[in-house]
């Protein structure tokens, strides 16, 4: 792939970037007085970040060739000779789809929160953090380099630290925040170490260079360099081992759990492998890693799922399970990105959409989160009923929904990947829509099918509750205002329409081909696996009725099986952490502070002692009488006269 | 007489000012004595040049007299010093510096 510079309306393309964080800026300097329309400047940043991408995006259309990879340089970072590190914005086919997803649905939770938020004190704060995210994230997809990527990368981690702790003043929240950014440290270590690796192998960091050296640098460097930024993916994405975050960060608002935890930042670890792809091409071992790493994380995710009583712990799983399915796809190479970017831009829509469906039912019920609590709801919310309803259908990939199209598109490449691990990867991705299809109509039947048991027996508040709702007490379910039903309705429309829009036709394939290498061999919509798949999907969703639609859902959860506890403690991931990691770091430290206690301060504490009591014994000798210091020079000098006369003799 | 018997002289009276020095507590005694003890060094001195023929003692004599002078010159000023502040002479008395 050629790039060009910046021509044309390209050339002001850092007006992306410009326009929310001039927002973040003036809400969080102007502090107060920005209260009574800080808010709606950060629509407006995000909104005006969205018309230019639409404006980039048509005018790319209508480019061919090498303008459709155009980089602009922004600004000279650190310009030292045989350093050079730039900041430069690089629109191509890859970052103009990621720039209209984050730009799109990100201005439509924008639009959402602005009703969602309308009553919190903090509102300012709240918006000055989600244009500080769109900028940060903005950042990450447009770079031109790994460094300035890594910029992005951190400050979408900044803002996701923020923003799950919003409500700071809960203790859970807080630690929510903590261990997200503790979690995504850890994945962090292995971009930078990538991005070190990088400038001592190729010395450069700029994408063209990098891509450019890596079929010369050897596939052990290649290997290496894919095996880190799987790890950098997996703190981001919340895939498996770097799992465990990901649930606690629903402790933040709901349109924070759309945005930043469904539908953007979380796939940020799938568009640094597709990005990678030349990378990736060259390291079968690194590809063979990924590929793991998603058919493991998207079962696991998915069995959370089915466990969760707690609407937003239950799509938080399946988030989990659908970036497994996006990174496996990614790690099986040319013939998996365009489905791993049609999933994610997909999964964009129908994923935002579901939490602010969720949202606009935890509005109506007093910020309930718990789905034993709820039931019956889909008269009182019609709207926000049809909405989620919508995306519940593109999720477990009923035709003609989107996840139909993009889902059966990865089992349909893992299946044609051949062999052993083709076989197992495609059984994994088709049980694993089985599961989804259980885990989602579970919580459509537990939501809105059924009684109303919030009239039986009261709700309690869960995320976010409002101080007045710590008792148990009857709701009233209203549906929620238009600033929130319309995104919904919006997001509901992309949930329908965007899998079949980007698939057939190949239009997605078409328009990214120069980023991601060859077309794949057209397999038609309908495979073999994917009508297993299908049957599977439909199996599951009769096996969830069968559970929670015939019979009535009890208050209280049931003990449940083996697996299901498990389920409920997240399969043991904070208890593995805590075992594996944490307890064993709290023995070394103890014991670094004891053999540095005892050891080296006993050490030095027992020398500077001895010689502290020598000399308090010594200093007895100098007893202010001057007869016996004469004595004692009289002494001294018979024994240095007596000395000379034996060396004498 | 030979110069070894000023020399054996010498010795008796710089035992004697050493004695003198360890023994007695007032501090004009003690200056005395050393007084003995430099003196009985001079003698020392004078009769080594003689029993080698030389000035080279006699010059060194005459050195310590002059430093002799300007030590008792000192020594009585910080004597005078400590009798005024403490209405004794005696030493064991002005035992202040110590550990």
């Amino acid at each position: 792939m050629t790039t060009i510079a910046a021509t044309g309306v390209f050339r002001v393309s850092w007006l992306l970037l410009a326009f929310p964080l001039f927002g973040a800026a003036v809400l969080l300097i102007g502090g107060r007085r920005t209260d009574k329309w800080g808010h709606l400047l950060a629509v407006l940043m995000s909104l005006a970040s969205f018309v230019y991408g639409m404006i980039a995006f048509f005018t790319l259309l209508s480019q061919t060739g090498a303008g459709r990879s155009q980089d602009l340089h922004v600004y000279s970072w650190i310009p030292v000779d045989g350093f050079q590190a730039n900041i430069g914005i690089l629109i191509d086919p890859l970052s103009v789809s990621f720039v209209l997803l984050i730009t799109g649905v990100g201005s439509l939770i924008h639009i959402y929160s602005v009703g969602y938020m309308a009553h919190d004190p903090e509102k300012r704060r709240f918006f000055a953090y989600l244009n500080l995210f769109i900028a940060a994230m903005l950042l990450l997809v447009l770079s031109d380099n790994f460094l300035s990527l890594y910029a992005g990368w951190e400050g979408v981690g900044l803002a996701s630290y923020l923003l799950i702790g919003f409500w700071q003043f809960k203790p859970t929240a807080a630690v929510a925040a903590k261990k997200a950014f503790i979690a995504n440290r850890v994945g962090d270590v292995g971009l930078s170490l990538a991005i070190m690796l990088m400038f001592a192998e190729f010395g450069t960091f700029n994408f063209t260079g990098v891509f450019d050296s890596t079929k010369a640098g050897g596939s052990g460097v290649a290997t290496a360099l894919g095996l880190l930024l799987l790890l950098a993916a997996c703190g981001k994405s919340a895939q498996v081992p770097l799992q465990s975050w990901l649930l606690d960060a629903m402790e933040g608002p709901t349109p924070v759990s759309a945005l930043i935890h469904a539908a953007t930042m979380v796939t940020a670890g799938v568009y640094l492998i597709v990005r990678s792809n030349p990378i990736f091409n060259d390291a079968p071992t690194a590809q063979l890693a990924v590929t793991v790493v998603g058919a493991v994380t998207l079962l696991f995710g998915a069995i959370i799922g089915c466990a969760k009583d707690d609407l937003k712990k239950a799509l938080a799983g399946s988030t989990m399970s659908q970036i497994g399915y996006m990174i496996l796809a990614a790690g099986l190479g040319p013939a998996g990105y365009v489905f791993a970017i049609a999933h994610l831009l997909a999964h964009g829509f129908f994923k935002a959409g579901l939490f602010l469906g969720a949202g606009s039912v935890m509005h109506g019920v007093d910020d309930e989160v718990n789905m034993r609590r709820m039931g019956g709801l889909r008269k009182l919310l019609p709207i926000t009923f049809a909405t989620f309803g919508l995306g519940y259908l593109a999720i477990i990939g009923i035709p003609p929904f989107s996840g139909f199209f993009t889902k059966d598109g990865i089992i349909d490449a893992a299946w044609s990947k051949g062999g052993t691990d083709g076989w197992i990867l495609a059984a994994c991705t088709i049980i694993g829509a089985a599961i989804t299809a259980f885990y989602m109509t579970r919580v459509m039947l537990m939501t809105w099918y059924g009684s109303k048991r919030f009239e039986e027996d009261g709700v309690l508040g869960g995320a976010g509750a409002h101080p007045a709702y710590t008792e148990p007490h009857i709701p009233h379910p209203h549906e929620s205002p238009l600033t929130m039903t319309v995104p919904m309705i919006l997001l509901a429309i992309g949930s329908v329409a965007a899998g079949g829009f980007l698939i057939i036709n190949e239009r997605l394939q078409n328009f990214l081909q120069p980023v991601i290498g060859a077309p794949f061999p057209d397999h038609g919509i309908w495979s073999w696996p994917g009508i297993i798949a299908l049957v599977l999907v439909v199996l599951g969703v009769g096996v969830a009725w069968a559970m929670y639609g015939r019979m009535p859902v009890l208050a209280v959860a049931p003990r449940g099986s083996v697996l299901t506890r498990a389920a409920r403690a997240d399969l043991y991931g904070d208890a593995f952490n805590e075992s594996v990691l944490m307890r064993p770091g709290q023995w070394l430290t103890r014991l670094s502070v004891f053999f540095d206690s005892r050891g080296v301060d006993g050490l030095v504490n027992g020398l500077a002692a001895t010689i502290g009591g020598t000399s308090g014994r010594l200093r007895k000798v100098q007893n202010g009488f001057v007869r016996s210091y004469a004595l004692s020079m009289l002494i001294g000098a018979v024994l240095l006269v007596a000395g000379l006369l034996v060396v004498r003799l | 007489m030979s110069p070894a018997h000023y020399v054996f002289l010498a010795v008796i009276l710089f035992v004697i000012g050493a004695v003198g020095v360890l023994v007695r507590r007032n501090a004009i005694l003690i200056f005395m004595s050393v007084e003995l003890m430099l003196n009985a060094c001079n003698l020392a001195f004078v009769a080594f040049a003689r029993m080698h023929g030389n000035l080279d003692g006699q010059v060194v004599a005459f050195f310590v007299m002059v430093v002799a002078a300007a030590e008792v010159v000192v020594g009585l000023a910080i004597l005078m010093a400590i009798y005024r502040a403490r209405r004794s002479a005696s030493v064991d008395d002005a035992s202040l510096l110590k550990y």
